[in-house]
């Protein structure tokens, strides 16, 4: 183990740990916030938030974001909510209640101090969303509503109709507005992050492309913020954007900072499935429609290709409801995943390539009526019809878990700085809050607080440690040195003049990842995949076509740059996977389990593991962080 | 005052004076075209109207003297909105196929300047006498000015007809869009009112029958010369 | 199917572009209309030739990224459909169609279909926003917003600020979008302290960006994808005038102290 994987965990009761760690934590004092200056790659919730609160506070900070205005962020794309410990309903519900059910819905792989912080934190960024302006659901009387989600008895989810994310992304982006108008933050929408500096092993600055001009500069700062986003689309279909990509964590990571738990992914059970080999993304179906939808496919395998309304119910396997009968259709979101994927390969799967099942309202329209159910979900059958042509009133709606959520990323401590100093990462782009399963709306939560309410705390104890110096000039020949690399690397992509596809690349590396680094992962799965990723990326720098030079707006290049990081990194992620022999959340290793169910093993992987990257021609090398529960005591999950 | 320059000047307070300009001339079309339905009464009804008009120098003279202001603060206005609307697209579609705006809205630059024009040809025709001067100054039996005949003489006349058709005709689509636009320029209309949108398409059926109605009595012969 | 597409192509902002004209073979009815494109682009790389650019990111018709004129009609004119989300079963085999960028002054093209939407970024930054600093705020529930009202303000809030009204509106007008804003706010008691500010800075930025003006068509409103009324330019109307010619205190003093 080389690098530093000390947490700084504060000391004392886990109630009063964030109290005591912000009143011990230095300050910088308002004079000088403003000589410090502050890099913010990402515009999300978490990078958004952080951009916005920072100059609030008075530093000078410079926000970049690849799309062409922040307020585009994938965040946008969340649907059902965001969780918060204020127990409006008189539920039962408390910060601990929260941290509670996190740390078990995460299947004890994350960091009981960070949990706690967020549950505490989550009660603040309500307030905060509603003196913006989000426009949540309201009761006639005028207080917020709140629905429930999976993996919790209470009800404390925060929505704005199916667009919450939306709406707190809308909020995030106008505090970031305002502080542009102030002249606090420097904005720069279409630009990418190719590379982290460090001098003296500190964060000192990045190196960005314009990516309408292709023009290379360097930016220096005091710190650096990643809030990139997960890395979903290592299996080129996801329900991320298209333009999510693991690039600017990847380069950190190559920079020293270390990955961790890059295996850990979450699938989706409810996405309208692949209908052909066209299709670029894959749109996710709220969890909530598993509330009056039955779940099921043909018996016999003779009857897939029949339509469903010929096949009665003596020929139907719901096969939830057989196999997990006390908690059917709703069992949570892993093992329902699972499930479907057993019944497919099982032959019996149904639509095109045998990908998809049943989720079925007759029996729900029967019993409440058609207009009963438009009322409940009519914006979700809409949706579903405009994308399939399939009106789901008359036919069953055709389902298929989907890749939605990375709970791995880029090792934190406490403070949310990785193990370089001066390098901090929030939101998806981080690993510390979410374990190896994140529960929903949780998501939304953990941005915000991170952006909101812990880094600027945090970033303001880095700051004050640092003294009242000037940032290193970007003139410096690291920044140098980064500037020639990346260009290098540009030139190198576009001069393999190949005849292949960027996307025929990305397409391969996804179709790898999802049979072998999936669902369910095998050790002869991973082994395989572990000789086919470093094959593929051979052929990549080979025959990729990237035509039209680095100096324009190059959408193909910048995609090649990213489907290049992505080679790279879904090897680490198979690594990971490999090492990882046991099954927790949605790691679902096939030779670890009992009746079925995900085995974890406590005794050897009570641990985060954290890649230190050994350069391009060694293997990853692996630390780890022992991870302790105090607070709540390790238990195996049951749904049965 | 720079407040006030600054609103005129901004598009919502451009739209305003659209709004305001218009909304005076429309009040004023429908006063005009109901003295114009005083020709169904005969010649000494529609003389004594006309006469009691021009009398009234106090109110004729302030009264012109608006209108002509209004309509110039309304074409102003108006040229200087579709200048910046055009430079706001300097490069058109190669197709563009519209979906809610109707044949009326999409020619108010087109049918403004034919009403302008038109503006121009009635005065020259009823106010100055240009253009049928031998009709113009006919004394009627009370010595007054005889509109009454005026009026008829001129329609009799097909091809004049046909020009007010036209005209009237073009005048009615501006206004169909144009008084339906007010409530909304000016922020009054409201879903709980969803009838103020029928108020221009009204109008412009109301305007133009009320406006065609005595001339096409005349080419029909319902309404003639007197005595005859 | 197969299918004839006639597809701006602009090498960059001073390039004068033009119409080029392409077959595209064999292209899966379900496929979106972007990944028609996609299959488009991958026959272009396969000829050696440069793909087309055309913004898109979430492809679920959220992000507001994807911006095309399709036969004329932003995102091709089907009701709350965005590009991404308008499939190929809406076409015909063998049928033409046009695909174009945004046309406006204040949305330059920066390649082929792609355009420079920053105008509105610039108009938010004027004034779309209520100023509570993180840590400022009051309880959730501290001030109550009868339910109609928080759905109406939903309603505007909806906007996924696409652009496709200006694209849609015969004039280039951005008055759908800058009014959504306003109404999205002014529905709420949080945006009350800064109202008549907030209306006056955001309609003057909107004019400063060299946007059209609004003659009432409502092309904005059969453009939207997410159903925005034209209800919230009279909103905004009435806001701008009553801002611009009435009083309001925060002036007098400004003058008083002058």
């Amino acid at each position: 183990m080389t690098i530093n994987l000390d947490a700084r965990i504060p000391t004392g009761p886990i109630e009063q740990k964030w109290t005591k760690s912000k009143f011990d934590m230095k300050l910088v004092n308002p004079a000088n916030k403003r000589k410090y200056k502050i890099i913010v790659i990402g515009s999300g919730l978490a990078g958004g938030a952080a951009a916005a609160t920072l100059a609030e506070l008075g530093y000078n900070v410079a926000c970049f974001c690849f799309q062409d205005s922040p307020r585009r962020a994938h965040s946008i794309a969340a649907q059902g909510g965001i969780n918060a410990a204020k127990n409006y309903q008189n539920d039962g519900d408390s910060v601990h209640r929260l941290f509670y059910d996190t740390v078990k819905g995460g299947d004890f792989r994350s960091r009981e101090a960070n949990v706690h912080r967020l549950a505490e934190e989550s009660v603040n960024i309500i307030d905060q969303c509603v003196a913006q302006g989000v426009p949540f659901a309201r009761e006639y009387g005028g207080t917020l509503a709140n629905r429930s989600f999976g993996g919790a008895q209470v009800s404390r989810t925060f929505y704005a109709r199916g667009q919450t994310g939306q709406q707190l992304l809308l909020g995030v982006y106008a505090g970031l507005s305002r502080q542009i108008q102030a002249g606090r933050v420097t904005m720069f929408p279409r630009t990418e992050m190719l590379d982290l500096v460090t001098v003296d092993g500190k964060a000192v600055g990045v190196v960005i492309r314009d990516l309408v001009t292709g023009a290379i500069s360097s930016h220096a700062a005091h710190a650096v913020v990643l809030a990139t986003g997960g890395y979903g689309n290592v299996f080129f279909l996801s329900t991320n954007a298209k333009g999510s990509n693991v690039t600017a964590t990847y380069r950190a990571y190559k920079r020293g900072a270390g990955f961790a738990n890059p295996c850990f992914t979450q699938i989706h059970p409810t996405c309208i499935p692949q209908s052909g080999d066209f299709q670029s993304k894959l749109t996710l179906m709220s969890e909530s429609l598993r509330n009056d939808g039955r779940v099921w496919v043909p018996k016999a395998k003779a009857d897939v290709g029949k339509r469903a309304a010929d096949i009665g119910d003596d020929n139907r396997d719901y096969y939830l409801e057989r196999k997990y009968p006390s908690y059917g259709n709703l069992c949570p979101r892993d093992i329902a995943s699972r499930a479907a994927k057993e019944q497919c390969d099982d032959g019996r799967g149904v639509g095109p390539g045998g990908r998809g099942v049943y989720l079925d309202f007759r029996d729900a329209i029967k019993r409440d009526g058609q207009a009963k159910i438009a009322e409940k979900y009519g914006n979700l059958f809409e949706m579903y019809e405009r994308i399939t042509g399939d009106d789901p009133y008359k036919v069953p709606m055709r389902i298929y878990p989907a890749v939605h959520y990375t709970m791995g990323g880029l090792w934190v401590d406490y403070h949310l700085m990785s193990n370089v100093p001066g390098l901090f990462v929030a939101g998806e782009a981080n690993f510390s809050d979410h374990g190896a399963n994140r529960l929903g709306a949780a998501a939304l939560m953990q941005g915000l607080a991170d952006g909101y309410f812990i880094l600027p705390y945090t970033m303001g104890n880095y700051l004050a440690g640092l003294g009242l110096g000037p940032a290193v000039s970007n003139t410096h020949a690291a920044f140098k040195d980064a500037e020639r690399a990346v260009k290098t690397k540009l030139d190198t992509i576009c001069a393999v003049d190949g005849k292949h596809s960027v996307d025929s690349f990305h397409r391969e590396l996804g179709n790898i990842m999802w049979e072998k680094c999936g669902m369910a992962r095998t050790k002869e799965s991973l082994t395989e995949a572990l000789e086919a990723i470093p094959k593929l990326r051979e052929r990549f720098w080979k025959e990729v076509s990237v035509k039209g030079g680095q100096d324009s707006f190059n959408q193909t290049l910048e995609k090649a740059g990213r489907v290049a990081d992505f080679l790279e990194f879904g090897e680490m992620m198979c690594k990971d996977a490999l090492v990882r022999e046991e099954s927790c959340g949605g790691h679902f290793r096939v030779e670890h389990q009992a009746d079925g169910e995900a085995l974890r093993d406590d005794t050897n992987f009570c641990h985060a593991a954290v890649w230190e990257y050994q350069g391009d021609n060694n293997a990853p090398a692996l630390n780890k962080e022992p991870l302790t529960f105090e607070n709540v005591k390790l238990a195996t999950r049951s749904y049965k | 005052m720079s407040w006030f320059v600054g609103y005129v000047r901004s598009s919502v307070g451009a739209k305003t004076i659209m709004a305001v300009t218009g909304l005076l001339m429309v009040l004023f079309a429908i006063v005009h075209m109901i003295g114009h339905l005083q020709m169904f009464g005969g010649q000494d009804m529609y003389n004594a109207y006309a006469s009691f008009l021009q009398s009234l120098w106090e109110v004729k003279w302030p009264t012109r003297a608006g209108l002509i202001a209004v309509f110039v603060i309304h074409l102003v206005s108006a040229i200087r909105l579709v200048m910046m609307n055009r430079a706001a697209r300097p490069v058109k579609y190669a197709k563009y196929t519209p979906a809610r705006s109707t044949i009326a809205g999409r020619t108010m630059a087109l049918t403004g300047l034919v009403i302008l024009a038109f503006v121009f040809f009635h005065l020259a025709h009823f106010t100055f006498g240009g253009v049928q001067p031998e009709y113009f100054h006919l004394p009627d039996g009370h010595g007054r000015h005889d509109a009454y005949t005026m009026f008829v003489r001129a329609f009799q006349n097909p091809a004049m007809y046909g020009i007010y058709f036209a005209a009237i005709l073009l005048l009615s689509m501006h206004l169909a869009h144009g008084a339906s636009s007010w409530m909304q320029t000016l922020g009054l209309r409201h879903p709980k009112y969803p009838w103020t949108d029928k108020v221009g398409p009204a109008l412009m059926v109301i305007l133009f029958i009320g406006y065609m109605a005595p001339p096409t009595a005349v080419l029909l012969n319902v309404i003639k010369l007197p005595g005859a | 199917m197969n299918l004839t597409v006639h597809v701006w192509r602009q090498k960059n902002g001073k390039d004068a572009g033009r119409m080029v004209t392409y077959q595209v073979k064999g292209v899966n009815e379900h496929a979106s209309f972007l990944e028609m494109l996609d299959v488009l682009n991958e026959q272009l790389v396969a000829k050696g030739e440069e793909a087309i650019a055309f913004d898109h990111d979430c492809r679920e018709g959220i992000c507001g990224m994807c911006s095309l004129v399709i036969n004329g009609r932003p995102h091709g004119g089907h009701e709350r459909t965005t590009t991404c989300q308008l499939h190929m079963r809406h076409f015909k085999d063998g049928q033409e169609i046009w695909v174009e960028p945004w046309r406006a002054g204040a949305f330059p093209v920066i390649r082929d279909l792609c355009v420079d939407r920053r105008a509105f970024d610039k108009i938010i930054a004027a004034g779309g926003y209520i100023s509570a600093n993180a840590g400022s705020a009051p309880d959730g529930n501290a001030v109550p917003v009868p339910k109609e009202q928080a759905d109406r303000a939903m309603d505007a809030a909806a906007c996924i600020g696409c652009g496709a009204c200006v694209a849609a509106c015969p004039n280039g007008s951005a008055m759908l979008f800058v009014a959504a804003k306003l109404a999205h706010m002014h529905m709420l008691p949080q945006g009350q302290p800064e109202r008549a500010k907030r209306t006056e800075a955001m309609v003057t930025a909107m004019d400063a960006a060299g946007f059209g003006n609004c003659s009432n068509h409502y092309e904005c409103e059969a453009a939207c994808p997410k159903d925005i009324s034209r209800d919230v330019i009279a909103m905004m109307n009435r806001d701008y005038t009553k801002a611009s010619l009435g009083h309001r205190e925060e002036e007098s003093k400004a003058e008083g102290a002058g």
